[in-house]
């Protein structure tokens, strides 16, 4: 019982690291705020479970996902080459809202507001992961490749000139960076990769309904960046494991569930508050948005 | 008659974005910033006078006044508490702190009054009235005043009023503003309490037309964003011309798409402005976007 409840919380982890690295790619390291990367996640996951319960393997399902994610990030990094700060960040808050309107409305497709129950576990060349501790084996060597993919990426001259993007764009152009394929690139790669989380969630929960992808679960993940650091991979890791196991002990204190949840979300927003005002780099961030803030401590 | 009918429906949405907008432009003319709690602002004006008019029994006109005056009094706390502490840092930062404080508001009113659906127990369900051949309650007919009464309002506080003189000064130039004394803190105070009672305002209005709920706030704030960006973001009668805009564009949508798709209409309309018009149509200065 509480081997099964802490495979479940480390799954999460799995999942939700891969997440908030991926956005801390765009958002902390490329510095645009990104209010839609839930919607990443959401398309990855119906991507997945549609392929795979029309019949095809798994490895498919979840290729495609990570892969129809990065389309919808190409798309959205259009708005991004001419945006700048909050009016980016208000338009991917519209195109979230606006896929989730999609998932909703399209019911032919994705049963709309019922959701879709009775997803498979995945099975690989044979291997089924259907118990709880294949699949956590699963999603962490998913999230352990996420990783070295995403360090490998920016240790790289991609990641430094991510960096002076987020730094000061104008210098960027003038060294001979192509600034707009950059963007790009950031918001191709972040959103494969929530669409690879996306799929993980689905055949893990075995039920997604359009209610999941919410700007709330954007938050989260923005909040375990912020927390994790600005522009560093393993505080995003660091940011998914606190925030994941935050709210576990109001579960065990006997609180009504319809109590439970609102005083997460408080809890969350008041870290959230307390820390960009009082130490607006985060628990491992070198840097949050280039100069501009003195770390007030 | 029933494209007419749908025009009339946008006219009376309009009016209660445009209540959300104006104090939403005139944040961001004087900060340069996206007020993302504004509509739990609107969200907290209705549920106190939820608590006026049905927990204490007295009439909805008394809770709309309590709104206004909690909606003014949140304001300024929210500045106090998201904005103040972080306006020297980097315009993201603004924006997470009001994210957060959003968060806050929506859960905390879920704490007290649960998620549920409330409403103003306005009576029976209002059988329309017929007025030049449309159908309209008169809940519908007052709110569509209530907000003209309030723009005009706000047209006097701006124009005719000392604060509303330091208002504009201060979102023109504050340094130059400050130069001649104003107080630029205190003009920031008065038009946060002063958006926030509008937004209050429309938030009664808006639950009187539906019903309350924590999250209530949430799309019509990003309707009145689309509508400050379609009308000129930091203009006033931009903001109320956007906001009659995306009311009438999401109703009349509907004519042509699935009625489940009305929130998009006003997103897609955003993401197309912020694309191809991003001054709107009344704005003037190139704020943010870049060159």
């Amino acid at each position: 019982m509480i081997e099964a409840y802490i495979l479940h919380l480390l799954i999460f982890i799995c999942i939700y690291a891969i997440l908030s690295m991926s956005l801390n790619l765009i958002t902390g390291y490329a510095g645009m705020l990104n209010l839609g990367h839930a919607a990443f996640f959401g398309i990855g996951a119906y991507a997945s479970v549609l392929i795979v319960m029309a019949g095809f393997p798994f490895w498919l399902g979840f290729i495609a996902a990570g892969a129809i994610a990065a389309f919808f990030g190409l798309l959205l990094s259009v708005p991004a080459l001419r945006l700048r700060g909050d009016f980016l960040a208000i338009a991917t808050l519209a195109f979230g809202e606006i896929i989730r309107s999609i998932l909703v409305n399209w019911t032919e497709f994705t049963r709309g507001p019922l959701g879709i129950p009775g997803i498979p576990k995945p099975e690989i060349f044979g291997i089924a992961f259907d118990s709880l501790w294949m699949y956590f084996i699963l999603a962490f060597i998913i999230a352990a490749v996420a990783y070295f993919v995403l360090r490998h990426l920016l240790n790289s001259n991609f990641g430094i000139a991510l960096k002076a993007i987020r730094e000061n764009e104008s210098v960027a152009a003038s060294l001979g960076k192509n600034v707009n394929l950059l963007k790009m690139q950031a918001f191709v790669v972040g959103a494969f990769f929530a669409g690879l989380a996306g799929s993980l969630f689905a055949h893990y929960i075995t039920f997604i309904d359009p209610g999941t992808f919410v700007l709330g679960e954007t938050i989260l993940m923005l909040l375990m960046v912020a927390l994790g650091g600005m522009g560093s991979l393993e505080g995003s890791i660091l940011g998914a494991i606190i925030l994941i196991l935050l709210p576990e002990p109001l579960r065990f204190i006997g609180l009504p569930s319809a109590v439970v949840g609102p005083l997460r979300q408080i809890i969350y927003a008041a870290i959230l508050i307390v820390l960009v005002i009082k130490k607006p780099r985060g628990l491992l961030g070198t840097q949050w948005f280039g100069g501009i803030v003195s770390d007030s401590n | 008659m029933v494209l007419e009918q749908l025009a009339v429906n946008g006219i009376i949405a309009g009016s209660e974005y445009a209540l959300l907008a104006i104090g939403l432009t005139l944040i961001y003319g004087i900060l340069r910033l996206i007020h993302f709690a504004h509509g739990e602002v609107a969200m907290v004006g209705a549920y106190s006078a939820f608590v006026v008019s049905v927990v204490f029994g007295l009439p909805l006109i008394a809770g709309f006044f309590v709104a206004i005056a909690a909606g003014a009094l949140l304001g300024i706390a929210v500045n106090r508490i998201a904005f103040r502490p972080v306006r020297k840092q980097h315009i993201l930062i603004g924006l997470i702190t009001a994210i957060a404080v959003s968060i806050l508001l929506q859960n905390a009113i879920a704490l007290f009054f649960g998620n549920d659906i409330k409403t103003y127990n306005l009576g029976a369900v209002e059988k329309g009235i017929e007025v030049f051949g449309f159908i309209i309650t008169k809940t519908q007919i007052v709110i569509v005043f209530t907000a003209v009464a309030l723009m005009l309002l706000t047209w006097a506080f701006i124009k005719k009023t000392k604060i509303g003189q330091q208002v504009r000064a201060v979102a023109d130039n504050r340094e130059l503003a400050e130069s001649i004394g104003i107080d630029s803190e205190k003009v920031i105070a008065c038009t946060f309490a002063f958006g926030s009672a509008l937004a209050a305002a429309g938030g009664v209005l808006i639950a009187a037309e539906t019903n309350l709920a924590p999250m209530m706030g949430l799309m019509p704030n990003i309707k009145a964003f689309a509508a400050i960006i379609v009308g000129g973001i930091g203009s006033i009668p931009g903001a109320i011309f956007g906001s009659y805009f995306i009311g009438l564009a999401e109703n009349i949508g509907i004519w042509f798409l699935p009625s489940g798709y009305k929130d998009a209409i006003a997103f897609f309309i955003l993401v197309i402005f912020l694309l191809f018009m991003p001054t709107g149509i009344f704005g003037k200065k190139k704020e943010g976007i870049e060159q």
